[in-house]
């Protein structure tokens, strides 16, 4: 068996925090695998050298390879999927992985089937070289998958693992580093034109120790103000149900739920959502739970820590009051 | 311009699951069209109109893959006004994104259309891999989780929105390609074919139901059937389910009387804020 090829993605600072997990569930399937964690960073400029530098400090990665090229600048599957397939090959890597982001759900799929591997989305737990626990349904089973193909692909869900953690003792990472060959580039005329950078001073939603989403008894965008500062009060990052965002109140990245985040922060706080099952899936592994919901027999109440009765208009504002007392101490 | 769009059948997601001996029990469950099949189906629909209930022109062409039952919610997407149906008979069960995939590679061989829609993910498997797969196979660029989709006048590219996680991707792919879409398609103004309706052109914010002229016409429609022997295929899966187990449930916790209480014990009892 070979190595386990981690896709990296890179931020402005370094390794993007979302992709942390994944060298963790990378370093585990390498003890399944018996060959070492190769980390993968692609991207333009001189933002790659230093992600690749970051990636090398973390625990269980043995080596970091970097692809620098113009054309790889903003990740598209048409580029990113055929290079990481060429990864696995000539490195005789046996597994591909990265975190579910948007990014990696759109690459690793098409690069499974560049190299004819199957593929677990999503998954929860590592249980050997080619069988991972992932949820299905809504997250209402766990389904046990094993992959039958020799090289194996796994999304990973980033609130199942732990992120990985800086190296004790440092070694030389440095020396993990190496640049690899870009080669030939196929967009296939695919082209991004343009991105609107979402402007946010939160923290974001994946990565938020606490998180205050609003549903579709909000009514209206409007009243996501004083959640708003509610949020920023607490220092968390802003959800919402997919209702709120079905009805266009919030945009739609900021759903929480089985067809947009998944969550797990310290303390979820939810407004005026009902508790439907899809959106339970996105924030059910959240370690506190607390409901505000006029309706007492809301299903939210039934995964709730705590749950409190009463309309947004009369709670919010007063937990405002309440936690800036606490702040004032 | 011909679409091609997925329709696959999945077991209401309101339903309770059955689930024990490391499986689940499916025979009571009753079936329904993927959500985001459905909004591929309104937003396959749009690229062949000149607005809400214009002249149409084009050809949308439904396909799955699933048992003789599956019929029935093809049945449904050609009231929804698709032009016909193709149903390659294969059990539910038993298939991975890429088996389904490879079957599909296969009926896009065939038809030949400009562009394949499917849902960005089904609420069963909740895999998110076929549109992609597909994609590949094919060697066609590929457009996920699409919340805008315009097709040029011209009919030779398409320009896509997508919420990515750095925000909102403007991302374009000459035709033919592969899309998967997300909630917000079916906006009023999120799908347009620029050769056939102009910018003023919108629709209802939802996807649309079958009017009775629809369902009535849907009957004489025709929806093919053929096995996957017949596409030259054998879906083989390479994942496989081996056991399912229901997740540790939540206890519901404590009633709170005021945001005083709930503010105390988050700071007091769950030391959260």
């Amino acid at each position: 068996m070979g190595a386990v090829i981690v896709f990296c993605e890179a931020s402005a600072t370094g390794i993007r925090s979302a992709s942390l997990p994944a060298v963790t569930a990378a370093a585990a399937l390498a003890g399944h695998h018996g060959g070492e964690v190769i980390a993968v960073v692609a991207g333009a400029g001189a933002g790659v050298a230093a992600a690749a530098a970051d990636v090398a400090r973390y625990a269980g990665v043995g080596k970091v390879l970097t692809f620098e090229d113009a054309r790889l600048g903003v990740p598209m599957a048409e580029t990113l999927a055929p290079l990481l397939a060429r990864v696995v090959k000539e490195t005789g890597a046996t597994a591909l992985v990265a975190t579910a982001t948007s990014t990696g759900k759109d690459v690793l799929p098409r690069a499974a089937a560049l190299l004819g591997a199957g593929m677990a989305s999503d998954i929860v737990r590592v249980d050997g070289a080619n069988r991972f626990r992932r949820p299905a349904y809504a997250g209402n089973a766990l389904e046990d998958v094993e992959i039958g193909s020799a090289v194996v692909v796994a999304s990973v869900r980033q609130t199942a693992f732990a992120p990985a953690e800086a190296a004790a003792g440092g070694g030389t990472p440095a020396a993990k580093v190496q640049v690899g060959v870009v080669g030939t580039i196929d967009t296939l005329g695919a082209e991004v034109v343009s991105v609107q950078a979402t402007k946010s001073e939160r923290p974001e939603l994946g990565d938020a120790k606490i998180v205050v989403s609003g549903g579709r008894g909000m009514r209206a965008g409007e009243n996501f103000k004083g959640l708003e500062e509610l949020t920023d009060l607490l220092g968390g990052a802003l959800g919402a149900s997919r209702a709120a965002c079905d009805a266009g109140m919030v945009p739609n990245d900021l759903q929480v739920g089985q067809t947009g985040k998944v969550v797990a922060p310290q303390l979820y706080i939810a407004v005026a959502i009902s508790g439907a099952i899809q959106h339970l899936a996105g924030m059910k592994g959240s370690k506190v739970i607390v409901a505000i919901n006029k309706d007492g027999e809301a299903p939210i109440f039934q995964v709730a820590d705590y749950g409190l009765v009463a309309t947004w208009e009369t709670a919010v504002p007063a937990l405002i009051a309440e936690v800036k007392k606490l702040k004032a101490g | 311009m011909k679409i091609l769009v997925t329709c696959k059948r999945v077991p209401n997601p309101e339903q309770k699951l059955k689930l024990g001996g490391g499986k689940i029990d499916l025979t009571a469950v009753t079936w329904q069209l993927n959500t985001f099949d459905e909004y591929g189906v309104e937003a396959a629909l749009r690229l062949t109109e000149k607005g809400k209930g214009g002249e149409r022109s084009g050809e949308v062409v439904a396909v799955a893959v699933g048992p003789k039952e599956a019929a029935q919610q093809l049945r449904g997407v050609l009231a929804m006004g698709a032009d016909r149906g193709l149903l390659v008979v294969h059990d539910d069960g038993g298939l991975d994104a890429d088996a389904v995939a490879r079957v599909l590679a296969k009926v896009v061989e065939r038809e030949k259309p400009d562009l394949v829609i499917l849902g960005k993910q089904t609420v069963d498997g909740d895999s998110n891999q076929v549109g992609q797969i597909l994609a590949a196979l094919l060697g066609w660029p590929q457009a996920t989780f699409l919340a805008g989709l315009r097709v040029a006048a011209d009919g030779k590219s398409a320009t896509t929105t997508r919420e990515v996680d750095a925000g909102v991707e403007e991302k374009r792919v000459p035709l033919p390609a592969v899309a998967t879409v997300d909630l917000r398609i079916i906006g009023k103004r999120s799908v347009r074919n620029e050769g056939l309706a102009g910018p003023e052109a919108e629709w209802e914010e939802t996807q649309r139901y079958a009017s009775l002229k629809g369902i009535m016409a849907a009957k004489k429609k025709e929806i093919r059937e053929l096995g996957a022997a017949e596409l030259g295929v054998t879906p083989a899966p390479l994942m496989k389910v081996v056991g399912y187990e229901a997740p540790a449930s939540r206890k519901a916790g404590v009633r709170v009387g005021s945001v005083e209480e709930l503010v105390a014990k988050l700071h007091n009892e769950a030391k959260v804020i």
